[in-house]
């Protein structure tokens, strides 16, 4: 038995697609409109990475434009913003990940402990919303909370504190944004570790009760060395997010008075190729931000399988 | 009442303990719902009252006038109905590209299953980037088209692994009965695997549907003409323009200009609303399709 299945999955390439074309006909012919998808919208713009290396110019093409090696990323490490976008992606993402991280995990360990399950679920429900709401609202939304004389301007008034310009100010451009992902992704984050909760033994509870373990410290001793695998997983994941910040979002929330704090390498990339149009530069960017993120999200993993012996791979 | 004072310390201890939750709880809910509730509030409020600064929860006074200036609004009529075409469009070229090319995936005869599996995968770790998708669309002549709002982001790797694992659930035996009989490999995904997989297909277009409709980002980057721009784009506009960077390409200035607090919170609401709506029938959904992800992950 598992002799014929090695033989099958030793067959060349050209012997497998034979197999199928005679005995899987229809199986073969449904692939083909996703993988010419997935070529046009996926592999075919993979082509266009070459233009990190030319000086690209649209009339010309990818076949016509000059080839200029490694010009582009040199001139990016020359670039005068090139400290300010690298140390601000980093800072935003690791501030970004110290907080919102362990907030659903906290949320997640609080709703457990709720035993009515209607209240259960409506604290759910009410959790999950904003995960719903597009970017754009929720910007809009702080905006108007924290304008010169929205919401949180009139209550710090009854206190004598002058109207502050959130959204002119670069110190309050990192809490904004931190708060503002905690608010829209902490109930939907927390899913993951209310199922894993679920999936804990109850006899280990019963066994804690009764050796006389508080609540606090059947959370402390059974439910957080429980969720250990699930917390590296998403750790994991997280640290490789960390150099792809919510872009879509900087771009609504900052402006030229922020680029100091809030100016992004994605950010810059978009600054400078769509609406610069400098393409060769820009893709140089953007080919180095991948990079760097593949080197995090391999590394995460690397350092997690052995100083903690979990890993996604 | 006891003896034994351990017997009564913990049950308080535990009590404690339970009400510093629930107080915790409370005040997490209200934070979360409060924006809501002020959305919604300015919106249907008197406009001079929320001049004044005065609507901070309750709805001060009752004004209608903001929903019917945004609802008369030329503008606003051909984003909605944009915004409905991608959704509509989108959602179902996800499902059919997602589902034609997830069955083949699922059946072990398959010979280029794991080859093919492998050319979705890369496309998870690795992509264009930013500017190499931008020209590659702008080659396959997309741009500024409703194409390039409903194809591209039809077929992800990680929907296909979700539909994959829901369809391999399905017993085979349902399969080769029907291929005894006689039908083809389309007329078992059509006829007995697709009516058998509701809950995973309701799970994906739902929320495709949802990250359409609340997506801005790529009318930002490949749409030119306004007349096809999607609702966020104007709530964009409305909502955020004020710190646009000015070389950029804003059709609605003077929608913004004229925007008060009451007309950008009735916009909030017109277009958050759809969402709102069919949002209980995704939570049914979407934490069982997380679980799935969670265990594949």
């Amino acid at each position: 038995m598992s002799t014929t299945i090695g033989k099958i999955s030793k067959k060349s390439f050209i012997s497998k697609l034979n197999y199928d074309w005679k005995c899987n006909r229809f199986l073969l012919l449904m692939s083909f409109p996703g993988l010419i998808m997935i070529a046009l919208f996926a592999y075919y713009p993979m082509v266009g990475i070459v233009t990190a290396f030319q000086n690209y110019s649209l009339f010309l093409g990818i076949s016509g434009s000059e080839w200029i090696g490694f010009d582009n990323f040199i001139r990016f490490f020359k670039d005068p913003n090139f400290f300010r976008i690298i140390k601000n992606t980093f800072v935003l993402g690791s501030v970004n990940l110290l907080w919102a991280f362990p907030a659903p995990i906290i949320l997640a360990l609080l709703i457990n402990e709720v035993i009515h399950p209607k209240m259960k679920r409506f604290i759910q429900t009410a959790t999950y919303l904003p995960y719903f709401i597009s970017v754009v609202v929720i910007v809009g939304i702080m905006k108007s909370i924290f304008s010169g004389n929205g919401i949180v301007n009139e209550l710090l008034a009854n206190f004598g504190v002058d109207p502050i310009q959130f959204f002119n100010e670069s110190g309050y451009f990192r809490s904004l944004y931190v708060g503002s992902g905690i608010w829209q992704e902490i109930g939907y984050s927390s899913i993951l570790y209310l199922a894993a909760i679920t999936g804990i033994d109850a006899e280990m509870y019963e066994a804690a009760k009764m050796d006389g373990c508080s609540k606090f410290k059947q959370i402390i001793h059974i439910t957080l060395p429980s969720l250990r695998p699930t917390i590296i997983t998403l750790f994991i994941l997280a640290i490789g997010g960390i150099i792809s910040v919510g872009f879509d979002k900087i771009l609504l929330m900052y402006s030229p008075a922020t680029y100091d704090v809030a100016d992004v390498i994605s950010t810059y990339v978009y600054r400078k190729g769509i609406i610069d149009q400098d393409y060769g530069f820009s893709s140089a960017i953007g080919l180095f931000n991948s990079l760097v993120s593949i080197v995090f999200v391999f590394g995460a993993n690397y350092f997690s399988r052995k100083l903690l012996k979990e890993s996604l791979w | 009442m006891t003896k034994n004072p351990y017997k009564i310390k913990e049950p308080i201890g535990d009590r404690v303990f339970l009400s510093v939750v629930y107080v915790i709880l409370a005040i997490v809910v209200m934070a979360l719902l409060y924006p809501f509730v002020y959305v919604v509030s300015v919106s249907i409020s008197e406009p001079a009252e929320v001049i004044a600064g005065k609507v901070t929860f309750f709805p001060k006074g009752f004004d209608l006038g903001a929903f019917k200036t945004m609802i008369n609004h030329p503008i606003f009529f051909t984003a909605y109905k944009n915004t409905i075409l991608y959704t509509v469009l989108g959602t179902f070229f996800t499902l059919f590209f997602t589902a034609i090319t997830a069955y083949p995936l699922s059946k072990d005869k398959f010979q280029m299953r794991s080859f093919i599996s492998k050319v979705y995968l890369v496309t998870m770790f690795f992509g264009g980037g930013m500017i190499p998708t931008y020209l590659a669309y702008k080659s396959l002549h997309i741009l500024d088209t409703i194409w390039v709002m409903v194809l591209p982001g039809a077929l992800s790797a990680w929907n296909i692994i979700l539909m994959r694992s829901f369809f391999r659930n399905i017993p085979e035996s349902l399969s080769e009965s029907a291929y005894i009989d006689g039908a083809t490999d389309p007329q078992i995904l059509v006829k007995i695997i697709l009516p058998l997989s509701k809950p995973i297909l309701a799970t994906i277009g739902l929320f495709t549907a949802v990250g359409i409709w609340n997506g801005y980002f790529n009318a930002l980057l490949y749409l030119n003409d306004t007349e096809k721009y999607p609702l966020q784009m104007i709530l964009r506009s409305i909502l955020v323009a004020a710190t646009f960077n000015p070389s950029e390409k804003d059709a609605y200035a003077q929608l913004n200009h004229s925007a008060t607090e009451s007309l950008k919170m009735a916009s909030i609401v017109i277009t958050t609303l759809p969402i709102m709506c069919i949002y209980p029938f995704i939570q049914k959904y979407f934490v069982k399709g997380l679980m799935v992800g969670s265990i594949k992950g």
